[in-house]
């Protein structure tokens, strides 16, 4: 197969492919969460449920002053690598041009130098959280496979990306082709795995703030 | 259109494109520095850089025009040219639908070609040998 | 006493060129040394050589046997061709015709019919082992019949041919990778020549024509050096498609500080601000335009505001559109991605429903257990 044609299916065949995997586990694990219902409780409501859930959805965003103290680095290079990854993929040009595909509109694109800034930032914090992971005894004693696995799939993409924008090593149709499959992979991988964080994190921080207003406590 | 018409282009590129107008000015400058240190000669062909458009132009606006304007008529015309930079010449070499095929800047004290051509030499020995032979008889 | 000055002794004159090269052929057409200087450093730019070369290229070519030429044209547009003989520059690149005996070429030869194949055949008789074959044009092979000449299929006259040939130069994208003919859905089989000889030394020239100055300039280095130059992993000679156009083009500057045209009127468009999101494949794309340009040096499509189509790679007509930038998908992922959210939301509330049932079911079949379970 030539290089040109290792592209195209990947941007033709394979992202079908991938987004078919991603799309149907996601809602699939999302429906058997709704589907499966909570016990309804018989105490009497000492607050409101969805205010408290509402908050807590954005108030959860803050670490309180304990946890922070006790997973400082864990806290911090999550959120910058968050952040940067949020960054890079909708607001770089390339992948705007992407979602306006696909999603039917687009929206401006940040400076090239100041996305690869970016791009440089969110590979050094998710080097920071492995190197975290593997010193910390207590995080090294948690880790397991899947933790490395999606910690793969989710670095991969980032570096592939720089390297086929900037051009470095391998021929370019190669280069393109290794960071759109590396997207993919991750895509085929996420819904079997913690990543499905990204959807359900709001729905269980609604959750906790809604049990805990119903009991009427802080949350 | 006449074929020597540089063709305009809507877009106007300003002072900001002038990446490679420097850069193959220093290069000239270190040839003629070479020249004169070690007599080495320099060619540059300017079809093997990319330039963006009006950039050969201002090329050729910086290095001006010096007392020396030769003009060549083989295959096409030649314009060989002794910039205002004495031992900076250029040499624009032209089809015979007079566009351009091949430029040149060379940092020499005579480009190889001006001068008369050994074997050309011979033979206008033989003919001129002849033709005194046929005008003796 | 009169000086003998004749030189009839027989002494040969310094600098005649022996009989049956190219500097004999040009010497006898009266081309003086000086134009022969030109040519030779005209031909050194258009082969991308450095110009201290151009000494040897004039002893090389000088000394250069004019081989024969055989051109094939199948499945093509005649482009390549027209490419080839652009009357821009007709007596500079048609020395490198004097410098090859083209002996067979459907558009340009005068004879036609019988005369004309005959020719051929002889040529290939005459010159077999020694000649070169140049291909335009794809081969279709669902049906051999749907491209012949003179009777004969593309097929058998491209696998009769090669069989003398020294060495094959694919022109085009069609000859060397299928081209148009070999785009979706493909309908007459349609192949490249590399997809049939396995046995001959091929170069492959792509470009949707390819550049004429590329075309002459591997003419012109096969002439000189005699053999064929450093190819890259698809067959293309290195020197004219070792780049690609992004990381020469002029534009780049704007690619790397992220000022794209938007549309082809925009302001952006008209400060000549890189064609990314309009569908440039300029990144993924080998070939010499951004360097050697077209019409001598005058321009290229990104000069001129319209994005590299990529026409120098294989499959560029699917590549999914023209003014699709190449971070976009080439198929419709939208529609997939709705149909899946229906197609898995009816799974979604089916397995959701079956795992509602296993929790009822589990309380219902739920029996205590006593203490005198326990103990037991």
């Amino acid at each position: 197969m030539t290089e040109i044609e290792l592209l195209s299916w990947a941007r033709g065949p394979g992202l079908q492919i991938a987004t078919i995997i991603f799309v149907a586990g996601v809602v699939i694990r999302i429906f058997e969460i709704f589907l499966l219902g909570r016990k309804a409780n018989l105490a009497e409501a000492k607050g409101g449920e969805m205010s408290n859930g509402l908050r807590t959805m954005i108030t959860r965003t803050v670490p309180d002053r304990t946890t922070f103290k006790r997973s400082s680095v864990t806290i911090v290079s999550g959120y910058i690598f968050h952040i940067g990854l949020f960054i890079v993929c909708f607001l770089s040009a390339p992948h705007i041009l992407f979602l306006k595909d696909v999603i039917g509109f687009g929206w401006p694109s940040l400076p090239t130098p100041v996305i690869d800034a970016f791009a440089v930032v969110t590979i050094i914090a998710l080097l920071a959280t492995l190197v975290n992971r593997l010193t910390n005894k207590v995080m090294r004693y948690l880790t397991n496979f899947e933790d490395l696995l999606t910690w793969f799939i989710t670095f991969l993409p980032v570096v592939t990306g720089y390297i086929a924008f900037h051009r470095i090593g391998m021929t370019a149709p190669t280069l393109l082709a290794v960071h759109i499959l590396s997207v993919e992979l991750l895509m085929i991988i996420f819904p079997f795995t913690k990543l499905m964080h990204a959807f359900t994190l709001f729905i269980a921080r609604w959750y906790n703030g809604a049990i805990s207003g119903y009991r009427g406590v802080a949350s | 259109m006449n074929q020597t018409d540089t063709p305009r282009f809507n877009i106007h590129t300003g002072n900001e494109l002038t990446w490679n107008v420097k850069p193959i000015l220093h290069e000239i400058r270190h040839a003629l520095f070479e020249l004169l240190d070690s007599g080495n000669t320099s060619i540059i062909d300017l079809r093997s850089i990319p330039l963006a458009p009006g950039e050969e132009e201002t090329i050729i606006n910086a290095l001006g025009q010096g007392e020396v304007h030769a003009r060549l008529d083989a295959l096409g015309r030649s314009d060989i040219v002794e910039t205002m930079y004495s031992g900076v010449w250029l040499i624009t070499h032209y089809n015979e639908n007079e566009a351009v095929v091949s430029r040149f800047i060379e940092i020499t004290e005579l480009p190889a070609i001006l001068k008369s051509q050994h074997e050309d030499m011979s033979k206008a020995l033989k003919e001129l040998t002849q033709e005194l032979e046929t005008q003796d008889t | 006493m009169k000086k003998d000055l004749s030189l009839n002794d027989g002494t040969p004159i310094e600098g005649t060129p022996e009989p049956g090269t190219l500097g004999e052929t040009l010497r006898s057409q009266g081309v003086s040394r000086r134009s022969f200087m030109k040519f030779c450093a005209t031909t050194a730019s258009m082969m991308a050589l450095p110009p201290s070369m151009i000494p040897m290229i004039a002893h090389a070519l000088e000394n250069a046997r004019r081989p024969s030429v055989i051109w094939l044209s199948f499945q093509e547009c005649t482009g390549c061709t027209e490419s080839l003989t652009r009357a821009h520059s007709p007596t500079l690149e048609s020395l490198i015709f004097e410098s090859i005996s083209l002996d067979y070429h459907h558009t340009l030869q005068a004879a036609s019919g019988h005369a004309a194949e005959a020719a051929r055949e002889a040529a290939m008789e005459e010159n077999f082992g020694n000649y070169l074959l140049v291909v335009d044009g794809s081969i279709p092979l669902d049906n051999p019949g749907y491209s012949t000449i003179a009777g004969i299929s593309n097929l058998d006259m491209l696998t009769e041919s090669a069989k003398g040939a020294a060495a094959i130069i694919a022109v085009g994208t069609c000859a060397t990778y299928g081209g148009i003919p070999h785009a979706n859905p493909n309908p007459t089989g349609a192949v490249s020549v590399k997809d049939i000889i396995k046995d001959k030394p091929i170069i492959n020239v792509p470009g949707c024509p390819p550049i004429p100055v590329v075309i002459t300039g591997v003419l012109a280095h096969y002439l000189t050096f005699g053999a064929i130059p450093d190819l890259d992993h698809i067959g293309r000679p290195k020197v004219f498609y070792g780049q690609s156009i992004h990381d020469r083009c002029y534009r780049r500057p704007f690619y790397d500080k992220g000022q794209f045209a938007e549309t082809f009127d925009d302001e952006g468009a008209k400060k000549g601000w890189c064609l990314y999101k309009l569908g440039c494949k300029g990144p993924t794309t080998y070939n010499a335009c951004a360097t050697t340009k077209w019409n001598n040096g005058t321009s290229f499509p990104i000069e001129s505001g319209h994005p590299c189509i990529g026409c120098s790679e294989p499959d560029f007509w699917d590549g999914g559109g023209f003014y699709k930038a190449l971070s976009m998908p080439t198929e419709d992922i939208s529609k997939t991605a709705v149909y899946t959210v229906a197609g898995a939301a009816a799974a979604g509330a089916v397995i959701g429903a079956l795992n509602r049932g296993k929790k009822n079911n589990s309380d219902k079949i739920h029996i205590k257990t006593t203490i005198d379970d326990l103990r037991k």
